[in-house]
């Protein structure tokens, strides 16, 4: 089949080709109209983003303190030294670096392991679907709240609540009663975001295995093959494109978390990571040169994984261009 | 693959298939509840949440949790404003409001865009969906300051037209790959024939193209419109007193009143519900939405 003509169908419209204009202005007034309809969306995209970023890069070489607004001037490279001699500041990447991996792996795997099991028929399958994606379709601010208030809280908290009950089952009144925020803080926020990025692992994971071809696996099984072996030559393959896509795209989104560790911790006990950093030094600290720095660590930390993030994607549409 | 690690059962007739039966049924009933054993799990902070929000302020906060507690709305009374003072009303409106203008612009700006893409006509168009991927991928603190200077010079600082914009920008990049990838699933051939029939470009966008990508119309406007009511960091510096959106009204609910976690709860669940209900709704288009299309 050859695809290029039916394109050509499609975006000429009839009443162009039943003109008798000649053959170049025609392709040459086509190839406009063709691109016009991208125009307003590129042009749009362009100002709202890139132009701020090239503030964003501009100031962040900029000595310029919202405080102290007569000392401003350029400082070359200062604030991005700042950034990493700063304990404080570099502690900022380093979590970045460890909650995203951390959340990531974690949800990836018991994502995997849900949508195992989801792929299977069940009764109430539809219903078990539905709770479990639930974490990932309450507004983030409001789990943030939720694990805060609800269940890590010392005194009133669920988690703790339930270790009293538990105990008291058992005759004892001494139940443990940590302060999960205080005492691992990092596994707090870890625990939260991996409980609202599970879901989401899931779902793609499942999208993955239902677009299985039912064949090759019934094939498989006639052969004599056993579970394990299907799993590991014919369904773990097949998701590997997915478990990286899944991987890639919860990276790129929890890299940029700022819910979770602005409500859990307000960025205390080590739990800020860049985002938060950028939104303190620039909105507590007014410090606009520094947070400009940190914004552009970012975005250097993002680039490195939105280049895998498009290779992985670019070979999904390859494949559907072919 | 090795025929000989199998179990040595399967090719026994008859008698050797009862138990094999049998024992499949079991283990596929074990997972079975495996699988609801986790979703309730999964479910049950949400769970609490909503228990908790319909529960006296008394009964929320105890220790150990009192479940079976009498059930009153006076949270959801609380939270909707008799004697708080403060009324939810404003910032919910400003969150509809940001959310539903700034998801028509995206349709209005991503639908001709996406069209333009999915009949792959501009050179390089691949370059041109690379470009609005990449700008999802730049974290929104990259563009925050500029963003705040500029809007603080021209007096747009705590405008709600300001937050439409950038949720406009946020969501844009994805729109225009899940159009994309709904407007190639537009079969050329029907096209092609309807065109063969004598039916003009109109005709064709109204009668075939757009039946078709109804439903992904619908699950990008469900996306975006998602996303908008989630923000929480541009609101919360670009906005202050009359711009502030609904994530924002309910961290500030927490601070400046102390804590009622039955209040708390009862906030939290009627802010997630407009995206609750949205999700449950389209999980499959959500999946393809957050993928960008990628998976079908």
């Amino acid at each position: 089949m050859s695809t290029p003509s039916i394109i050509g169908q499609r975006h000429a419209p009839p009443a162009v080709s039943g003109s008798a204009a000649s053959r170049a202005p025609r392709r040459q007034r086509g190839a406009w109209a063709r691109r016009a309809p991208l125009l307003p969306a590129l042009v749009f995209m362009i100002v709202v983003t890139q132009l701020p970023f090239v503030g964003t890069l501009v100031i962040s070489f900029m000595r310029w303190n919202a405080l102290d607004p007569s000392d401003k001037g350029f400082t070359g490279f200062d604030n991005y030294k700042e950034e990493f001699t700063d304990p404080q500041l570099r502690s900022a990447l380093t979590t970045t670096v460890v909650l995203t991996v951390t959340v990531v792996l974690v949800s990836l795997v018991l994502g995997l392991g849900l949508a195992l099991l989801m792929d299977r028929k069940f009764p109430g399958r539809g219903a078990v679907r539905t709770l479990l994606i639930t974490p990932f379709l309450v507004v983030p601010v409001a789990s943030a709240l939720l694990w805060k208030h609800a269940l890590y809280n010392a005194t009133y908290g669920f988690i703790n609540g339930s270790l009293t009950w538990i105990w008291s089952v058992f005759g004892s009144d001494n139940a443990p009663q940590p302060d999960w925020l205080s005492t691992s803080p990092k596994l707090a926020v870890e625990a939260s975001l991996i409980w609202q990025w599970t879901p989401f692992m899931m779902l793609i994971l499942l999208a993955g295995l239902q677009s299985r071809p039912t064949d090759v696996v019934e094939a498989a099984r006639v052969d004599g093959a056993g579970n394990w072996d299907i799993f590991r030559y014919l369904t773990f393959p097949h998701l590997r494109r997915y478990l990286e896509l899944a991987a890639l795209l919860g990276t790129v989104y929890v890299v940029q978390n700022f819910d979770a560790v602005f409500t859990l911790t307000s960025g205390g006990l080590g739990t800020a990571n860049l985002p938060y950093a950028v939104y303190s030094t620039f909105y507590e600290a007014h410090d606009y040169g520094q947070a400009s720095a940190e914004g552009v660590i970012v975005v250097i930390l993002s680039i490195i994984v939105a280049t895998f993030a498009l290779r992985s994607v670019s070979s999904l549409l390859r494949e559907e261009t072919h | 693959m090795a025929a000989t690690t199998l179990d040595a059962t399967p090719v026994t007739p008859v008698a050797g298939i009862a138990p094999r039966e049998r024992r499949e049924r079991r283990s596929r009933r074990l997972l079975g509840a495996g699988a609801w054993l986790c979703g309730i799990i999964f479910f049950l902070p949400f769970a609490w949440m909503v228990l908790t929000s319909f529960h006296s302020e008394q009964d929320a906060g105890t220790n150990p949790p009192k479940i079976d507690a009498p059930l009153t709305l006076h949270g959801y009374r609380e939270f909707f404003g008799s004697g708080t003072g403060v009324s939810p009303w404003p910032p919910l409106i400003n969150s509809l409001t940001a959310s539903i203008v700034s998801t028509l612009l995206v349709l209005l700006l991503a639908t001709p865009a996406a069209y333009a893409l999915s009949i792959k006509p501009v050179r390089k168009w691949s370059d041109a969906m690379f470009f609005f991927l990449s700008t999802k991928m730049l974290p929104v603190v990259a563009g925050l300051l500029p963003v705040y200077l500029i809007a603080k010079n021209i007096g747009m600082l705590d405008n709600i037209w300001l937050l439409v914009i950038l949720y406009t920008s946020m969501n844009l990049p994805i729109a225009v790959w899940m159009m994309r990838s709904f407007l190639s699933d537009v079969p050329g051939a029907i096209i092609e024939a309807a065109s063969i029939d004598g039916a003009g470009l109109p005709t064709i966008l109204a009668r075939i193209v757009a039946p078709i990508v109804a439903p992904g119309i619908a699950a990008t406007a469900l996306i975006s419109f998602i996303f908008s009511w989630n923000e929480l960091l541009f609101a919360r510096v670009l906005t202050g007193v009359t711009a502030n959106t609904a994530p924002v009204f309910l961290t500030s609910f927490v601070t400046s009143q102390g804590l009622f976690l039955a209040k708390v709860c009862a906030a939290a669940v009627c802010i997630s519900l407009p995206v609750l209900a949205a999700g449950f709704a389209a999980q499959d288009k959500l999946v393809q939405g957050l993928s960008l299309g990628a998976v079908k």
